[in-house]
């Protein structure tokens, strides 16, 4: 099964590390001068209004977009050299789901370091791969053409692909974006069960009301950043005005009762 | 025959007639070029031969009417058949595109290897590169010749085509202006999807056909997609505004053509070679040297 | 004749050309899989159009040297070299200017195509017949082809259905989704222009046997006849190979029959005929199918 990462939390490098990071198209930068710190064996939330530079952030941070200025570091090594640590979990809408393609051949795509550019796919790869649609619920549709699920199942193959990497960071971009109830909570069930084995996982989010309740840490962001840190510290009414411009309503309703 | 007499019948009127295409193609060139609908122009050129060539079996000549509603008639039958691939079929867009204007030009050669055209300069080689050097006016003896009635009326017909083509594009651009200029903006799926839908749509690929039709007898099918494509492109690297643009669309569809037909037919000579060049090939290479410049120096390019 | 031409009776000759047309047929199939599937279709026009200039320019260069300027491996050089910077420039149209990949493919398709067209006009004015025979590089002639020839086209259908099948399921991870594979570690820029030029190859391959003119529709439109009968990416490349090597099979063997016309409109549409069935028939996808479980739905 998956095998847990050293419990080590607290020393050693950030999972992920951003120094300056400035990246867009165009002649403003969509995101400029942005630190940060994602310690490793935790879960934390990327928000801002729209058009604060998330995905262009995470674009950055995968490699599909060369940054301006600053650096990224995945336990403490530069993007290059440890891309094999790291999964990516794109949003839904950026796939054409009318591909050819079954939801097995999609979760085999996250053991591609193992199978190489020729490598034939054997037994063991396809045991694989069942196992991680067996986590998340998914085993049942594996010969499933994807067009034919539902926005919430097709997020959990996504999930599962990433879990067959076997990675320590987790990216995910607007994990729960469109999806039900139900997948919700199935995929948040298994991202806490990633953090307890010590993994780490920093996801874009969009629903504010959820922040306390899902992750440890939260990076609140508009253009550069607004602030970072632990929910109880950093997920402030105050923060998230600056952010937002104040365009937000109900905003002491998204932050817990303790922090003010 | 004099000088004059020789300029006037063997360069002045096909290179009009060369021009009248390049600008007639530009207009609804400029509005698919900002519908990135770039490609249904390439596919109304595959789908004038077998329109034309339909039309010639039907009628047995080659007249202006029975030419235009042959082309037209072939490009909505493309334009269906495209729809019904995508909606029915759920293929991608351009695949659909190019499966019906394949066979469309496919079937159109064929049929037209089979058909009979002595007689009438329709052949395959004429279908894909043009015949304009060959648009001459020959009874031209003068400057005076363009008062003299009897003598106009021995003008090519592909003249008095072009420039009606010419002039029902103006006017429609015109007309609909308003509405044209807005529609690249619609964000309806189907325009996503480079999709010719709705009236706007039918009526830019009517115009577009129209353009393609009459142009066909100057530069032939596939160099028409030059000029629906080379000026506009070129135009949109130079302004933001939608007016400037189609002005220079103009201005480089007529320069395209004017250099492209004059190169084409003295640059030879000037080289010290005997023969002139094909004339819309060479007006297509100017059109996209033009895009080049632009491309390198326009004020607009940025990406 | 017929007949004789599909059970391969004609001749040595004959045969090696129809199975050559088969041959391209098949590559053409797989390797367009992979254009279609990234939505790339019209890709293969421009391409296909880009390769004039180079063909006739080859043409002029082996002459100038005293060759056979009919000679296919140099004129497929030709063709290669003029082709790859076809691409080059929509790359560069599309990285460095403002407009769309459409315009790109429609200027570098109309331009190229019409500097190969002066070109070819210049070689007509040479001493007489020595053009005779570039024209077939348009729409395809099989009928006129040498049994050197059609060993070169098949051995390189052979060599790019080879790569096609080794690439194949790499193309295929980096075409459904080319975020992830870039952030697994997959090239993605090196792997979209590996299949680029495999398209190339069967492009330049594919010269006598359909023509520049019509080869997109023969990487594209088996790969969209495919699609609708299986949903296996692996499978859509398999089956369009096989409707691809059906077309240039039937193709070349009713071109036999009518060695006046040219070949490529006859594969093309055979190949256009095999979609139509498709389109129709095709279990779960096919039209028929789907009015069926509308109608059953209702």
């Amino acid at each position: 099964m998956v095998s847990a990462v050293s419990p080590d939390r607290q020393s050693g490098p950030a999972a992920l590390g951003l120094r300056g990071l400035t990246a867009g198209y165009g002649a403003e930068p969509a995101i400029e001068g942005i630190d940060a710190a994602f310690p490793a064996g935790t879960m934390s939330a990327i928000v801002g209004p729209n058009g604060a530079g998330k995905s262009t952030l995470i674009k950055t941070i995968i490699g599909a977009l060369k940054p301006v200025a600053g650096q990224v570091e995945v336990f403490g090594q530069p993007l290059a050299r440890s891309r094999d640590r790291l999964a990516y979990v794109p949003q839904r809408a950026s796939v054409d789901w009318d591909f050819p393609t079954r939801v097995i051949d999609v979760v085999t795509m996250g053991l591609w370091r193992d199978l190489g550019l020729f490598g034939r796919v054997r037994a063991r790869h396809r045991t694989r791969a069942m196992e991680c649609l067996g986590l998340v619920s998914m085993a049942d549709f594996a010969d499933r053409q994807i067009g034919q699920l539902s926005g919430g199942q097709q997020q959990r193959v996504f999930l599962a692909r990433a879990l067959a990497q076997g990675a320590d960071l987790y990216l995910l971009d607007e994990p729960f974006a469109g999806v039900d109830a139900a997948t919700e909570a199935a995929i948040i069930a298994v991202l806490h069960r990633l953090r307890a084995e010590g993994r780490t996982l920093v996801a874009v989010h969009h629903d504010l009301s959820t922040v306390a309740a899902y992750f440890d840490r939260v990076l609140i962001l508009n253009r550069r950043k607004v602030t970072e840190g632990p929910v109880a510290q950093a997920f402030t009414e105050a923060a998230l005005a600056r952010a937002y411009g104040g365009r937000l309503h109900g905003l002491s309703a998204m932050v817990p009762a303790a922090a003010e | 025959m004099t000088g004059a007499a020789e300029f006037l019948g063997f360069t002045l009127v096909p290179m009009l007639i060369g021009t009248l295409a390049a600008m007639a193609c530009a207009v609804p060139g400029v509005f698919l070029l900002l519908r990135r609908q770039a490609l249904l122009g390439d596919a109304i050129s595959h789908t004038v031969l077998p329109g034309i060539v339909v039309a010639f079996l039907l009628t047995g000549r080659i007249a202006t009417l029975p030419m235009l509603l042959g082309a037209a008639g072939a490009a909505i039958v493309a334009v269906l058949l495209i729809q019904l691939l995508v909606r029915a079929g759920r293929v991608e867009p351009g695949t659909a595109m190019g499966t019906v204007f394949s066979a469309m030009f496919a079937a159109g050669v064929l049929l037209l290897e089979r058909t009979d055209t002595a007689g009438v300069h329709l052949d395959v080689r004429h279908a894909l590169m043009g015949s304009l050097e060959s648009l001459v006016w020959l009874e031209a003896e003068g400057w005076h010749s363009l008062f003299d009635p009897d003598a106009l009326s021995t003008l090519p017909p592909e003249f008095g085509r072009m420039a009606l083509a010419a002039l029902v594009i103006g006017a429609w651009a015109a007309l609909f202006w308003r509405a044209l200029a807005i529609s690249p903006f619609d964000a309806g799926f189907a325009a996503v999807l480079g999709l010719p839908v709705g009236a706007i749509g039918l009526g830019l690929t009517l115009a577009a056909a129209l353009a393609a039709v009459a142009a066909f007898d100057a530069v032939g099918s596939i160099l028409v997609i030059a000029m629906f494509v080379c000026p506009p492109a070129a135009a949109r690297l130079m302004t933001e505004r939608l007016g400037a643009m189609l002005g220079w669309s103009l201005v480089f569809a007529a320069a395209s053509a004017i250099l492209g037909f004059l190169l084409a037919g003295y640059g030879p000579l000037w080289l010290g070679f005997p023969s002139s060049v094909s004339a819309a090939g060479m007006i297509a290479t100017v059109s996209g040297l033009i895009l080049g410049l632009a491309a390198l120096l326009g004020p607009a390019r940025g990406a | 004749m017929l007949g004789q031409a599909l059970a391969l009776g004609l001749g040595y000759n004959a045969t090696l050309v129809t199975l050559g047309a088969a041959g391209l047929g098949f590559a053409a199939g797989m390797t367009g899989t992979f254009l279609v599937l990234r939505g790339r279709a019209l890709l293969g026009d421009a391409i296909g159009h880009a390769t004039l200039p180079g063909i006739v320019a080859a043409f002029l260069v082996m002459v100038a040297l005293g060759a056979d300027g009919r000679a296919l491996p140099g004129l497929m050089l030709g063709a290669a070299l003029s082709a790859a910077l076809g691409v080059w420039v929509m790359g560069w149209v599309t990285r460095r200017t403002r407009l769309g990949e459409d315009a790109a493919i429609g200027a570098v398709l109309s331009v190229f195509f019409g500097a190969g067209v002066v070109l070819l006009t210049v070689v007509q004015s040479l001493p007489a017949g020595r053009g005779a025979g570039l024209e077939t590089m348009l729409l395809g002639a099989t009928a006129s082809m040498l049994r050197q020839e059609a060993y070169l086209i098949l051995a390189g259908a052979a060599v790019a259905s080879l790569a096609a099948l080794a690439l194949g399921r790499t193309m295929l991870w980096t075409a459904f989704d080319p975020a992830f594979a870039q952030a697994a570690g997959i090239p993605v820029r090196r792997v979209d222009r590996a299949a680029t030029a495999l398209a190339l190859a069967v492009t330049v391959i594919g010269l006598k046997v359909v023509g520049l003119i019509l080869i997109v529709a023969l990487l594209i439109v088996p790969a969209a006849a495919a699609r609708f009968w299986t949903d296996r990416g692996g499978h859509v490349a398999a089956l369009a190979g096989l409707f691809g090597a059906l077309s240039g099979y039937l193709g070349a063997a009713i071109s036999a029959t009518a060695p006046a016309l040219p070949t490529g409109p006859i594969v093309v549409l055979v190949a256009v005929a095999i979609f139509a069935l498709s389109l129709v028939f095709a279990p779960r996808r096919g039209m028929l199918s789907r009015a069926a479980r509308a109608r059953g739905a209702a």
